[in-house]
């Protein structure tokens, strides 16, 4: 049987642009301009390369939790060559903490059915990179994350995880959740025929109801976590700014001496 | 008092500086408790206790080094199991933040990532992030269950505040399912001599300005007369002059250190997002419109190759 990969991927404020918050201290998707997290595009191009070495043997299937607009981020997947996609979208979400997220991603997997999942190594917006240890703990299968070097082959996961203190090799039985690192290769530029195909491939929305999920679960009121207040970082007052006439070094000097720091 | 857990982020017993700031966190809390996985118990526990562990839980099993994150996790559990804290501290590492997330789904609690900071509050700890390249500060809570945080480096400064400490063995079953994926091997990484990056007080990075690895000497020069460790743009590291360990900003690692000299760097947004919040930032650049001079408290427009190299040799001087 062919494998079954589906790809985290999530839809994120441009980190370029302007982010704040919204009234109710949640992240403002509305108002600024979103798009796939960057980091994510190396999920999708990883299970691309799963595939491809698997003599085109799998089907690959995005995934989003998300608004309306997060549809923008599937298309992206999809025209980069993922097969199908998956969009959870309901207004009870708003609000989801990385918890709740990863309840309903758990449950759209399952839904969906699969023997890899893989995720990016961190949202670029809530930056946690906890969801796959989440999603693995909560389907009870294998994590093997943070990976700079991944491949797939005889019903097993192998990668490489690059740490602070060492460097290990992984090995995990399928099904197993895997996270992928922006180490372990670009991501592909959707090609013009990749963009046109994408617009015929099947997009389904579930909402919580058809993944058997309560209201109260999810969203700001079943979150884990309260954010209290939120507050715009004061903009570094500039500094002194000197140009090179051949003092230069001696100007930083006198600075840094200033400053007790030699 | 109650109990806070903290884990404990060792290598064979020699704890890592972010753990004895955890503890620091943790008494602004309550009584911290130390959960000590693996080998090396004797060796951490006395600088466990003069940070003001109460207790030391020790457990060690082959399995925490052959099977990734999930066995922690369960001698985690257990110790909360046995202790029911009021909080659990882990640090901001890609592990400890697995853990805590695992953690976190089995005993139905919130977790907290990357916190800059801890507090109590009225209904249970408030930690502080920061958010969005450090462009936001937020503060927050869990609202349900144990709260699980997990603290970035350099969030408080250790305090020597000695306790008892006293080693007790925490018994642990590695469940079957927590045997999923095998650690086939493990090379560690080789020591520079340089202070951590993480940790440092001076941080030197070099970024597509320093134009090939074997002009990373100029960077590396500099940082050695300063006492500083070394730090590198993304680009830098992609071009492969500098290991990807050393990279600063989103997808590397983020410094806080008392001064940020920026070399031959551009100044993104995902490389302010690991260096925003350094205490004073100095950047050398030959283009005057690079955004990194809107973060400076000095910049200097010029050639890095001919400031920096005079910059180390003024430092030299001064040092005698
Ligand atoms: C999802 C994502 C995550 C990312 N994560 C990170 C991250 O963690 N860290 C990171 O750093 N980047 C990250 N980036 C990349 C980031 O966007 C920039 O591309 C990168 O920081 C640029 O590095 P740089 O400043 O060294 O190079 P450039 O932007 O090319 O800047 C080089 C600078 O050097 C100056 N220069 C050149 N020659 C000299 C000289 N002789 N003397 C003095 N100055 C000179 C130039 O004027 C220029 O300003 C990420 C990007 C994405 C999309
Ligand atoms: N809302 C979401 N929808 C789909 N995937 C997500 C979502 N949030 C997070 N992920 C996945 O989980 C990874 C880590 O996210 P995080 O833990 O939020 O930093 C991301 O790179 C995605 O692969």
């Amino acid at each position: 049987m062919s494998l079954r990969i589906v790809v985290c991927v999530k839809y994120v404020p441009d980190a370029t642009g302007d982010r704040h918050f919204a009234e109710d201290l949640t992240v403002d998707r509305d108002d600024v301009d979103g798009l796939l997290s960057e980091l994510d595009e190396y999920a999708v191009e990883q299970a691309l390369q799963i595939k491809e070495a698997n003599d085109d043997d799998a089907e690959i299937t995005v995934l989003t939790v998300g608004p309306e607009d997060a549809t923008d981020a599937l298309r992206k997947a999809l025209s980069m060559g993922a097969d199908k996609a998956v969009h959870v979208e309901d207004d009870d979400l708003h609000g989801t903490d990385a918890l709740g997220t990863s309840l309903v991603l758990a449950k759209a997997i399952e839904k969906t059915g699969y023997d890899l999942v893989v995720c990016g190594m961190a949202s670029t917006d809530g930056t946690m990179g906890v969801l796959p240890a989440l999603l693995a703990e909560r389907l009870g299968v294998p994590q093997a994350t943070q990976l700079s070097q991944v491949a797939v082959a005889d019903g097993k996961v192998t990668g490489r995880r690059d740490g602070d203190t060492a460097s290990e090799q992984l090995e995990a039985a399928l099904p197993a959740v895997v996270s992928v690192t922006d180490q372990s290769g670009e991501a592909r530029y959707p090609s013009f025929k990749g963009i046109m195909a994408a617009k015929k491939k099947p997009l389904e929305t579930l909402d919580l109801e058809d993944l058997d999920i309560e209201a109260e679960e999810v969203g700001l009121e079943g979150a884990w976590t309260k954010v209290e207040s939120a507050t715009e970082r004061p903009a570094r007052t500039k500094g002194t700014i000197v140009t090179d006439e051949g003092e230069g070094a001696k100007q930083l000097a006198e600075f840094l001496a200033g400053q007790k720091f030699i | 008092m109650a109990e806070v857990l903290v884990y404990v982020d060792h290598v064979d017993g020699a704890v890592r500086k972010p753990t004895l700031e955890l503890l620091t966190l943790a008494r602004r809390i309550g009584e911290p408790v130390a959960v000590h996985l693996g080998a090396g118990v004797d060796t951490a526990a006395p600088v466990l206790a003069e940070h003001g562990a109460v207790k030391v839980l020790a457990a060690d099993a082959p399995e925490f080094a052959e099977y990734l994150v999930a066995p922690k996790v369960d001698a985690l559990q257990a110790a909360h199991d046995a202790v029911s804290p009021v909080a659990v501290l882990l640090p901001s590492s890609a592990e400890g933040k697995e853990i805590g997330a695992r953690l976190a789904v089995r005993i139905g609690s919130g977790i907290i990532t990357d916190a800059v900071d801890v507090e109590a509050g009225d209904e249970g700890p408030v930690a502080t992030q920061s958010v969005f390249a450090a462009s936001y500060t937020t503060k927050s809570r869990i609202t349900k269950g144990t709260p699980v945080i997990t603290v970035k480096p350099n969030s408080a400064a250790p305090e020597a505040a000695p306790a008892a400490g006293a080693v007790e063995q925490l018994a642990v079953t590695v469940a079957d399912a927590s045997k999923g994926t095998k650690i086939v091997s493990r090379t560690p990484r080789e020591s520079t001599g340089r202070p951590e990056l993480t940790e440092a007080a001076i941080v030197v990075s070099g970024g597509r300005g320093v134009n090939g690895a074997e002009n990373f000497p100029v960077i590396e020069a500099l940082a050695d007369s300063l006492g500083a460790a070394v730090g590198a743009s993304r680009a830098a590291v992609d071009a492969g002059w500098y290991p990807h360990t050393n990279q600063v900003g989103q997808t590397g690692k983020s410094v806080s250190p008392q001064l940020y000299i920026a070399a031959g760097i551009s100044g993104a947004i995902q490389h302010r997002a690991g260096m925003q919040t350094s205490k004073t930032i100095v950047a050398i650049n030959k283009d005057a419109e690079a955004p990194i001079f809107d973060l400076v408290d000095y910049g200097v427009v010029g050639d890095l190759f001919a400031v920096v190299p005079a910059l180390t040799e003024e430092v030299k001087t001064r040092k005698g």
